[in-house]
Parts: structure tokens; sequence; C-alpha cells
């Protein structure tokens, strides 16, 4: 049993670092709402400052999509639908899309932790 | 004087390599008959004897035999999709393009194999049903309605696995949401979709993972419980038979009471 456990379980995984560079702040214009699809996450600019969202819906998986012109945040599998701030206004997700670690690095980017978990909300200001 | 076809047969069968293919062969006597099938490692699943009546398409309307001939084709059509998948993230994808529109008769066999897949989900359940509302299930049979809910779940198992080999955008968000219903079990559930997937999130080893689960063993397995489920309907006094069964006379209880 140990052994077919520990045989199944990668030791090494080839999967991309869950920190990830969004690039300068300035591309981000104010009241904005940016999916990037490679990296699964939000990047939103409101006049509090910038904090990143995790895409990925909480309740199967799936990737959610900013709609501009209702100004809310939708899963295109099972309905679920958020605001900018991740809160779940509707459908089946069980929790609201996570708020990421994010933070300036020394050149002046947008970095983003997409494993780290944020509970409170924390701003980034440029 | 020629001979006629029939007398070429019986020669054939007199001969010294059928016997020795077929051993005793067939008569005229009920034990040479039964002999016939016993001792033909194909046919020793089936029971010796048979009402006519069962054997007719009106008694079951060949559910289960037009599942396992579906299951056949499955096997044969899969196999010879393999000589030109391969199953890695890079290739994967192109492949299944190239066997719709490059290799000769691949569109052919992909399709065969998916419709295929459609009718034995259909005629599973269909087997199911049938079974289940001429109560066909009830002892000494009980074991074997286990046996078929088995096959029941590997069925919808190769489905499931299946669905990822051509991944696309279907196949991977399908697996994506199958795969976060499973880390929905108590506990383990995020340890069982890390050990289904090989990873995180649905990637190359995920895909190598279901290719093994689609074509080795969830097929050794319904082989398996197929061969188990064939051979328990002659141990449990053949087929099905509505108003000419006999009295059950050893069910699992009163074995035991009379021992």
């Amino acid at each position: 049993m140990a052994f077919a456990y520990q045989f199944l379980s990668p030791n090494v995984l080839y999967e991309p670092s869950p920190v990830v560079n969004m690039g300068k702040a300035e591309a981000y214009g104010l009241d904005s709402v940016t999916l990037n699809v490679d990296a699964r996450i939000f990047v939103v600019h409101t006049t509090e400052g910038f904090f990143a969202l995790n895409a990925v819906c909480t309740h199967l998986g799936c990737l959610t999509a900013w709609k501009p012109e209702l100004g809310i945040i939708a899963c295109p599998c099972h309905g679920s639908k958020f605001t900018r701030e991740g809160a779940k206004t509707d459908g089946p997700a069980p929790r609201p899309l996570p708020w990421l670690k994010m933070w300036l690095s020394e050149d002046g980017d947008l970095m983003v932790d997409r494993a780290s978990e944020i509970s409170s909300k924390q701003f980034v200001r440029v | 004087m020629a001979k006629t076809l029939s007398g070429y047969v019986a020669d054939l069968q007199a001969s010294r390599v059928w016997r020795s293919v077929f051993r005793g062969g067939t008569g005229t006597s009920t034990l040479r008959r039964s002999l016939a099938i016993q001792q033909n490692v194909f046919l020793h699943l089936f029971y010796t004897k048979v009402r006519t009546r069962i054997i007719g398409f009106g008694a079951t309307w060949y559910l289960g035999t037009l599942t396992l001939g579906t299951f056949g084709i499955l096997v044969v059509t899969g196999i010879l999709l393999m000589l030109y998948y391969h199953p890695s993230a890079p290739q994967a994808y192109a492949d299944t393009k190239d066997l719709q529109f490059v290799v000769s008769s691949g569109l052919f066999l992909r399709n065969l194999h998916r419709w295929s897949a459609h009718a034995m989900v259909f005629l599973v359940f269909a087997h199911m049903f049938r079974v289940f509302y001429r109560g066909a299930y009830r002892p000494p049979r009980e074991f074997n309605w286990v046996i078929g809910v088995v096959l029941l779940l590997i069925t919808l198992l190769l489905s499931y696995t299946g669905y990822l080999l051509p991944w696309d955008q279907l196949a991977f968000w399908a697996i994506t949401v199958g795969s976060n219903i499973a880390s929905a079990v108590p506990v383990f559930g995020e340890k069982i979709r890390f050990l289904m997937l090989g990873g995180h999130f649905v990637n190359a080893n995920a895909l190598l993972r279901f290719y093994v689960l689609h074509c080795m063993i969830l097929p050794l397995t319904a082989l398996f419980f197929i061969a188990i489920h064939f051979w328990r309907i002659r141990k449990d006094g053949g087929l099905y038979a509505r108003h000419s069964d006999p009295e059950i006379v050893a069910t699992s209880t009163s074995v035991r009471q009379t021992l």
C-alpha cells in the first residue's frame, strides 16, 4: 500500500512556477479587470490600488471570465457569478475567488504568487 | 460419384487434425454433446444444456451479447488507434487530427470507436433494466448482479478516461471538472485528485495516467469480470426463464441450513 502510494506520487513536478511576473503597473488602466489566461489570474486595478484574484472557479475548476458589460466575473461551466473583488453573488461556487499575494519587484513589475492566498484585502499601491 | 459437401465435412471431422484440435467432437449422446461444450476453452464458459425458448431474441433481446460485441469492437478499433496515437502533451491533439484527416480509414476507426463506446454505455444500461424488470437479479443470481454493477462502473470509467485522450478543450475541461469532483471526497479528496492526475492540474502526467488506465488497466479488469460474469451465468443455472424456472433449491442460506 505504502509502496503503491509513494510510487504514484511524483517526486518532481515539471509544473510552472507559482510565482508569475505580470509586468508593469502602467499596463493596467484604472478600473480595469484583466484576465491572464496562461497564469489563470485576474489583475484588478481600482482606485484603492492593485490586487490579484485567482481566476479558477472554486466550484469545479473552470476558468472564469470578466464580463465588462455586466461588471461581473462569470464562470462558463455552471453559471457562478462573482464581483470583481471575488465575492460570490450567484451559482454553485462554495467559496469566493481567493485573493493572491501580490507585490512589486525591484524592477517595478507586479509579481503574484499563485500558491499564496491572502485572507485580508491588501491592495498594492504603485 | 462425387461426394456431397456434408460428406467432406464428415471426413474432415473424422480426420486426425480435427480430432486433435476439438478433442471429443460432437455426437448423438447427451454425454458426447456435453463434452463438446465442456472441453472447448471458449464454449466451456457456457452451459451445456439450454431451453430453446431462452436463446430466442424475445427472451433477452440479446442485450448482454450485444454489449460484449461492442466491447469487442472497442478492443479491436482501440488497438488500431494506438498505432497512430502518442499519449504525450505536444502530440496527442495532432495525432487525433491526423487520425481524422491523414490516416487511411482513420476517421472510420475513430468514429467506430466513439460510437461503439456510446452504444456500449447505452446497452449496459438497457441490459441492466431488462435484468431488473424481469427480476433476473434474484437468488441465486444476486452475486452476478453485483458483478454487473462493477462492470457498469468499469464501463463508465473507460468512457471517462477515454474522454481525455483527444487532448482538446472539451477533454481538458471535462477532466478538470471530473477530477475536482473526485477531490470532494472527505479528508482524502485532494490526495486522490493528486494521485489521479499525477500533479496539481490536468497536464502531461494526467494524460499518460489516463492513457494507461484506458488502454491497459481498465480493459484487463473488465475482461476479468466479464469472464466471471459469463461463468456465473452457467453456475447460477443459465439464463433466467420466467415461467419454467425450477424452484430454487440451493440459495446460500438454505445450503447453510441443510448443513
